[in-house]
């Protein structure tokens, strides 16, 4: 298929499972705060964090209250990663190659964006969020169940599936990753029930919960991290996004496993390999933050991978001059 | 409320109801199923198709407005209705004009006869902005140079149709057509099934045989795909909606390249050649090395390999020059040259600026013609006398005395209206109609077309940038 449309298919699916996310860390937080005792805007600094986008922020509003917070997450043109400016740059991408992905992938997308982008959707995101948010995270869903039974699983639903993938493991990691910088150094709280409505939220916040209970039954900071970085079944557990991400990989390039033919597999690889021998006890000996920043910083190079081995490709003729 | 009761066809030929107010012999099941509904319910119905239009995205960008603010090409639910044996005679001449005009530009790049002949003038070809020397001496696998062509028709007060322009180059609007089938048979389900309306869908299918028919015979799967200049481009929808449904690819000049004398796509597995380009770039763009060197949508090198025999080209490079507003003058001349014929459809009488007498009653008249520049479209370089200013009319003037050769005229044709929906009444609107022809192993017309409407009351102008709409037209 061509670069470019390969290209524009990945990020369109990393945008709307961006989107997803932002809108599932929201809802939770929403959730959360029915339970706490009411520390007035304290609450939504930690989701601007889990963005990495706190500067940004500060820029443009004063303070951390809900409603800014929630306007900057989903209704800012201006913030690269709300939640509007994400899905206009998936509808972007699905109508550069709305010929490749089907009729009703892209008229769900198209009308998803078109429903967001109505003024009506801001009123109701202030009036009913806990609806509003959960209206998000189903029609990202619908998109991905659509993806699923009205494409074909060829090479474009594959760089689709890698997009979602790395998207969803990285969104994952941050998710840990704050709340654990968050959580952990208030050590006295370690077994309040406040901490345990934190750990709850943080399962929540990855659609965990249940899945979590039959796995591990008692919350504790360690087993979810485990839980979340390195379940081999759950969805959303880093090792399962990296692990799907390769078989589709493969499935592109048509390497038998253990073979890898270009930088994307060997990163892709070596990235599994390694979540499939660590357990939790290297990570929390390691640093929990260090161990989480340099996963980041690796699915950042798989992402780099991804582009220049498939994304990016020159004529022969034309390389060869640049090498000379 | 029965909105046809209080319809009045006015002094035109209204293409469904006569004069006296009984509707045409094809018109009669969808008046009555019109005439049948509660009040309102037409209304709703319009709301509903404007509505599945957006949902399906077929919109074109309004710029200038930071909301990206996107807009439906306007749509009217009212269909238009071409009886069976007026299609009769369309489809024929159609078929007969497009021959004649491949011919001619075979003819014209290379013997030239129809010139030596006295024909055409040859200095009318020489100073066409849209003859191309480049193509001197080419000639195109098959013979054929247009391959698609979307014919402007308008049917006068007197009931018959005329050609109004031939657009031989990159004609577009054949994706509102299906689309606006799509839409038309959930508004009106059980009329369209008793109506017995000509299905327009295998268009697709037919675009796809033709242009595998320019592919080099001994190619078993030849690699087709269809060249666009990007998602900002108003016709970007048609373009992709084409190759969605040939099932090909949409490529942008940035997605190929030469190399070793063939055009290449760029994929995830390399180069992979290309045989048949479905181009939808203008000449001017198409390929920095040979026609404009700004161009930043075309692809460098292109034209050298279609010379070569390496590539097909649909339509083929050139074309323009049978499209020249002032050409037209001359296609009953050519086609009877070509075919021994006489013109099935005929034209609209036409004023040549560069002849003197013609020039004359031009200037004089301009209250009452239509003026056109050789080379514009959209609507664009054209005065409509009648609704002119005085000021306009003298600006137009000046410029046909300082370049003759740009311009024709032609009276100011009183054009068919059909009923169309304003709030909730009905009021006839100026239609026009553009059937797509394709010329491959045969010559294809697809029963149906591009219903224009000027949706401004009293407008002849049916373009789409000047306010123009559209609707579905039915063929029995």
């Amino acid at each position: 298929m061509l670069s470019r449309v390969a290209n524009s298919i990945y990020w369109m699916c990393r945008y709307i499972e961006r989107a997803e996310n932002v809108a599932r860390f929201i809802s939770v937080n929403l959730n959360l705060l029915l339970d706490m005792p009411s520390e007035k805007g304290k609450h939504w600094v930690p989701l601007v964090m889990i963005t990495g986008d706190q500067l940004l922020f500060e820029k443009s509003y004063p303070d951390f209250a809900q409603e800014k917070v929630i306007r900057f997450l989903t209704f800012d043109r201006d913030y690269p990663n709300s939640i509007l400016t994400c899905l206009a740059a998936a509808r972007e991408n699905g109508r550069s190659i709305r010929e490749i992905i089907s009729s009703e992938m892209w008229e769900h997308l198209n009308h998803f964006y078109l429903e967001l982008a109505d003024p009506k959707s801001a009123v109701l995101a202030l009036e009913e969020p806990h609806r509003f948010f959960k209206i998000i995270q189903m029609r990202s869903h619908l998109f991905t169940g659509l993806m699923d039974c009205t494409m074909s699983h060829g090479e474009a639903w594959n760089f689709a599936r890698i997009g979602m993938m790395i998207e969803r493991a990285d969104k994952t990691s941050r998710i840990l990753d704050v709340k654990y910088f968050m959580l952990l150094p208030e050590a006295d709280l370690v077994n309040t029930p406040i901490d345990n409505i934190q750990w709850t939220a943080v399962l929540k916040s990855a659609s965990a919960f249940e899945m979590f209970r039959k796995q591990h039954h008692h919350i504790t900071p360690r087993h979810v991290a485990d839980f979340l970085i390195f379940d081999a079944q759950f969805p959303r557990s880093i090792r399962h996004c990296v692990s799907k991400a390769q078989v589709c990989l493969q499935r592109i390039t048509g390497a038998s496993p253990g073979s890898s033919q270009n930088m994307a597999e060997k990163l892709v690889g070596r990235l599994k390999a390694d979540l499939e021998y660590t357990d939790i006890d290297d990570v929390i000996q390691h640093g929990m933050h260090q161990y989480m920043d340099a996963l980041q910083t690796r699915l950042n190079l798989v992402d780099a991978a991804i582009g220049s081995t498939f994304f990016s490709l020159k004529p022969l003729s034309e390389a060869c001059a640049a090498e000379q | 409320m029965r909105p046809f009761a209080a319809y009045d066809p006015g002094d035109f030929f209204d293409e469904l109801i006569e004069p006296g107010g009984k509707p045409r012999p094809g018109a009669q099941l969808l008046v009555d199923k019109i005439e049948s509904l509660p009040e309102g319910d037409l209304a709703l119905r319009q709301k509903a198709a404007e509505a599945l239009l957006l949902k399906m995205g077929i919109t074109f960008n309004v710029y200038g407005s930071d909301e990206g603010t996107e807009k439906i090409l306007p749509f009217d639910i009212i269909p238009r209705i071409v009886s069976g044996s007026d299609w009769q005679q369309i489809e024929t001449g159609l078929r007969q004009r497009t021959f004649a005009l491949n011919e001619f530009l075979q003819d014209i790049y290379n013997d030239q006869k129809i010139l030596k002949d006295q024909v055409v003038p040859e200095d009318l070809i020489f100073t066409s902005r849209t003859y191309r020397k480049e193509c001197e001496g080419f000639t195109p696998p098959r013979k054929i140079w247009c391959h698609v062509t979307g014919t402007d028709l308008v049917r006068d007060r007197d009931g018959r149709f005329y050609v109004l322009e031939d657009n031989l180059r990159c004609p577009s609007g054949v994706s509102y057509v299906l689309e606006n089938r799509q839409v038309l048979k959930r508004t009106f389900p059980q009329v369209f099934e008793a109506s017995r309306v000509r299905p327009v869908d295998d268009y697709p299918t037919k675009l796809l045989e033709m242009l595998e028919y320019l592919a080099p015979a001994h190619l078993q799967s030849p690699t087709i795909a269809v060249l666009t200049p990007g998602i900002y481009n108003s016709a970007y929808f048609e373009h992709s909606f084409l190759s969605q449904q040939m099932g090909v690819e949409l490529v942008e000049g940035q997605d190929l390249v030469v190399d070793d004398g063939f055009v290449h796509m760029l994929t995830t597995k390399g180069l992979k050649r290309v045989d048949v380009l479905y181009r939808r770039i203008d000449d001017d763009f198409i390929d920095p090395e040979v026609f404009r060197s700004d161009s930043l949508l075309g692809v460098r090198g292109l034209i050298h390999v279609y010379k070569a025999g390496r590539l097909a080209l649909a339509n083929a490079p050139g074309t323009g020059i049978a499209d020249d507003k002032v050409i037209y003058a001359y296609v009953p001349a050519i086609i009877r040259y070509y075919t021994g014929e006489d013109p099935i459809l005929p034209n609209v009488p036409t004023y040549i600026c560069r002849n003197d007498a013609d020039r004359a009653y031009v200037l004089e008249h301009l209250d009452r013609l239509v003026v056109k520049a050789a080379n514009e479209s959209g609507g664009y370089g054209m005065l409509v006398g009648p609704h002119a200013t005085a000021a306009e009319r003298a600006a137009f003037a000046e410029k046909i005395v300082v370049e003759p050769r740009n311009y024709m005229a032609q009276p100011t044709l009183s054009l068919s209206r059909v009923p169309t929906l304003v709030g909730d009444r009905l009021e006839g609107r100026h239609v026009d109609l553009r059937p797509y022809v394709l010329f491959g192993r045969d010559i294809y017309v697809q029963p149906g077309g591009l219903t224009r409407v000027a949706l401004t009351k009293g407008s002849l102008v049916v373009n789409s940038s000047q306010g123009g709409g559209s609707k579905d037209t039915w063929v029995l």
